[in-house]
């Protein structure tokens, strides 16, 4: 056991903090958050300069070939100071869909433009009537001559209106539940038939609700095997889910450091609120889940370099779910804890907690991942 | 033991709710039941409806004006009217303002001031927290000096609720400084249109503008004014404060809130099932059900109870802890039922005439902003843990 940063991963979190703290305050971000994209490309060419962009691309895709625990130090940082740039649509998705199952041609055209911060992409995969069921895909791909043709509705694409490609699911067999029978394609968003209606979302970043009407892609637009990319897309959200632990901890540990100094400056009944024993304790609780959730982050990133796709996902489930959950916590006492100044939209803490409660809300919630690793007890051998 | 409404509770009962589904605006109602934005005229128009019913201060005696109602009966009018999507009669003019004129205000008070909260020509708001005085209101700086028959007024007020809409606030200030710091407020009635008066609304974390600051610079406010006597104003605070207990727990609304909770999980499609056959959903919903339940029988203990006792006691702090946490579940489990549709932030949405495409469905869109905002139930009007030292005093003698 190791728990320790390697010096490269020291180094990538010093450069990281220090370029965020230079040029990512929380005035800075909500310019960037207003602005007509929802975040700054120019931020954006700075990621791909530090070589955050290409992190976990490999070497031959242009890349620096890192892992999921380079990962869990970029959305860390990126949480603290609240980075609205689409780094997990991009980086975290699609890229990582396009580098686990793209044809040569695919991660020659897109993976090296991603490292460079030239391209943006998105995930399209969730629909309205699955909510968080991977399997549940209702949008379909028919054989059209040698390519395909798209229809169907997709929700809440994370960064949908800013990407130059779509990957999108849909079914080229089977019904709406069944595990094989999903595909993927990358689709231009530009394309005939394609409508993308983006939107900013509660916590200042952006997403889009995509239609496909008929949606005519070649066969090259086809990512790996017909029928078969059950298995990519849940690998890629069990990535995302990581990601998202991750940057969960540094917001969690932004709110404990701001309401700690909080409870130390803030006196009423002439003395600091923090002498109050009624708060002690809860800062401490707080205190606990932000080292639990330390954990549970490693836990997730470590799951992802699992062979083992149900043990993947058991960790990846199991760190979502209780990361969900001392988020929850750590954010409602954060903002009880400042009292009427912690519900303004001036102070930073309320955009933590906003940020914390849309993690908790995107690919599948605390009480889903709670679900998933029940149900995966049934299948464990005795 | 009878836990079921008597006959009469139960006629009166059918009253109200007669008269409300025959009076209440139905675009008014739509919008309280769809969460949208509300205006200051939406809150007039029922206020006024019920003003010429003769049901606006349900609480207050006869001789002022109001209906004479039992507690039991001012809940089930609280009740019936949150069920229909009435929008709440703000408290600040007939719940708390009133109530204090009525018990130590001059006749001259009495007169001009209660006439103008029953009607709605006047709009109050209530300017007790300064931005160093919160939880330790007695702590506050806003100081009153008298010169001759006028106070004049300096300090700033903050997290004045729809304070940017008010023709009036009631003030506490200071007129004194030596002595315990309750031993130098005086209540004071600042017409908002003084000069020297200036409001700045504060965005809250739900983009919306419900709260400000409130600044006086030598505000002149004549003597006649003030309420009661000089220094004691923190005696009428302390008695403001106590003295309603029928409709904090929010038992009705919340009612109301679960309704819609599980309307908005039938209709919610999870692996293309409704959202309500999800046995674990459901046991959320359920388990907030019977808190409730919990909740609207202690409450109507309490109110049953009322008169019996006098003061303020321990119980409006118990149904102030639990009925906001309850309304702060619900409206986390509602957001939570949208699964990632409380995910967009689309701000016209929230406003009732709304013409463009909804995202995830008409219901969609205001809800995380509500979860957002009902954080707020724990924190003001004594925050929860000012309401459990409360307890542990009172009850516990801790
Ligand atoms: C939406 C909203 C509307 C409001 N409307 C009005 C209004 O119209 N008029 C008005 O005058 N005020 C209003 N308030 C102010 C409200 O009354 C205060 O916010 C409240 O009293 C708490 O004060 P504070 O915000 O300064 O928090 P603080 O008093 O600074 O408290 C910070 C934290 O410390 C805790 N704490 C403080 N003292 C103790 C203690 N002794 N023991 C244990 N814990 C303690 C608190 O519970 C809280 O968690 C409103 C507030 C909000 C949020």
């Amino acid at each position: 056991m190791d728990f320790s940063l390697a010096e490269e991963r020291r180094l990538l979190q010093d450069s990281i903090s220090r370029y965020l703290g230079r040029e990512y305050a929380f005035d800075a971000r909500r310019k960037h958050a207003a602005s007509p994209e929802g975040f700054s490309r120019e931020a954006w060419n700075q990621f791909a300069e530090l070589g955050l962009l290409g992190l976990t691309i490999s070497d031959a895709d242009g890349g620096m070939g890192g892992t999921p625990f380079d990962t869990m130090i970029v959305m860390e940082a990126f949480g603290r100071a609240l980075v609205v740039e689409p780094y997990v649509a991009t980086v975290v998705l699609g890229a990582g869909i396009l580098s686990d199952a793209g044809s040569p041609a695919q991660k020659e055209q897109w993976l090296p433009a991603v490292a460079t911060g030239e391209k943006l992409l998105a995930f399209a995969h969730s629909e309205a009537a699955a909510r968080y069921d991977t399997r549940h895909v209702e949008a379909r791909a028919k054989k059209d001559g040698a390519g395909w043709k798209l229809d169907g509705a997709k929700a809440v694409v994370l960064n949908g209106g800013s990407a130059d490609a779509l990957i999108v699911s849909a079914r080229t067999s089977g019904d709406a539940g069944d595990e094989r029978g999903i595909s993927l394609f990358l689709v231009d968003p530009k394309a005939k038939g394609v409508t993308v209606r983006a939107y900013p979302t509660q916590d200042g970043s952006r997403a889009a609700d995509v239609k496909l009407n008929g949606v005519a892609v070649g066969a090259d637009a086809l990512i790996g095997h017909a029928d078969d990319a059950l298995p990519v897309i849940e690998r890629a959200l069990d990535r995302g889910c990581a990601a998202l632990c991750a940057e969960a901890l540094g917001v969690i540990d932004a709110l404990n450091a701001a309401t700690l100094e909080y409870l130390k400056t803030r006196k009423q009944f002439g003395q600091p609120i923090g002498r109050f024993q009624a708060l002690q304790h809860r800062m401490v609780e707080m205190t606990i889940r932000a080292v639990e959730a330390r954990s549970m982050a490693i836990v997730a990133a470590s799951g992802i370099t699992q062979t083992d796709a149900r043990e993947r996902s058991r960790l990846v489930s199991a760190a979502k779910a209780y990361v969900g959950q001392c988020s929850r916590f750590v954010g409602q006492q954060a903002i009880q804890l400042h009292g009427a100044i912690g519900v303004t939209d001036e102070l930073i803490v309320s955009h933590w907690f906003k940020r914390l409660t849309m993690i908790n809300a995107t690919f599948g919630d605390a009480d889903h991942h709670l679900a998933r690793v029940s149900d995966l007890m049934l299948s464990e051998r005795e | 033991m009878d836990l079921e409404y008597t006959a009469s509770e139960r006629a009166f009962r059918d009253e109200v709710r007669a008269f409300v589904t025959a009076n209440l605006p139905a675009d008014l109602s739509a919008k309280v039941l769809e969460a949208k934005r509300l205006t200051r005229d939406d809150f007039m128009r029922w206020h006024k409806i019920l003003a010429a019913k003769g049901w606006v201060a349900a609480g207050w005696p006869q001789q002022y004006g109001g209906p004479g109602w039992t507690p039991v009966q001012q809940h089930l009018f609280d009740e019936e009217c949150a069920a229909a999507g009435a929008p709440v009669i703000l408290p600040f003019g007939v719940r708390m303002v009133a109530p204090v004129i009525m018990a130590f205000g001059s006749q001259a008070q009495k007169d001009y001031f209660l006439p103008r909260i029953l009607s709605g020509e006047d709009w109050w708001c209530q300017g007790y927290s300064e931005p160093g005085s919160g939880s330790d209101l007695a702590s506050l700086k806003t100081r009153a000096e008298r010169q001759g028959d006028h106070y004049i007024v300096n300090g700033q007020k903050t997290w004045n609720t729809l304070g940017q809409y008010a023709d009036w606030i009631f003030c506490l200030v200071r007129t004194a400084t030596e002595g315990r710091p309750q031993e130098g407020i005086s209540f004071l009635l600042i017409d908002m249109k003084t000069p020297g008066v200036t409001v700045r609304p504060i965005r809250m974390l739900d983009g919306e503008e419900e709260i400000n600051e409130v600044w006086f610079e030598n505000v002149k406010v004549p003597v006649d004014q003030r309420v009661g006597e000089e220094n004691k104003g923190w005696t009428y605070a302390k008695f403001l404060l106590g003295h309603e207990r029928t409709g904090i727990a929010g038992v009705g609304k919340s009612k109301r809130e679960l309704q819609k909770l599980k309307g908005i999980a039938r209709k919610e499609r999870a692996s293309g099932r409704p959202l309500i056959e999800d046995a674990r959903f459901r046991d959320r919903i359920a388990q907030i059900e019977i808190e409730l339940l919990a909740l609207e029988v202690t409450n109507l203990r309490v109110l049953s109870e009322e008169g019996t006792r006098k003061g303020p006691g321990p119980e409006a702090s118990i149904l102030k802890v639990r009925g906001s946490e309850i309304q702060q579940s619900l409206s986390e489990l509602m957001m939570q039922a949208v699964g990632h549709y409380g995910v967009p932030y689309v701000r016209e949405a929230l406003d009732a005439d709304y013409k463009g495409e909804t995202v995830g469905g008409d219901y969609a869109a205001p809800l995380a902003g509500v979860y957002f905002n009902m954080r707020k139930t724990s924190i003001y009007s004594g925050s929860n843990e000012i309401q459990k030292n409360i307890i542990s005093q009172m009850v516990l003698g801790l």
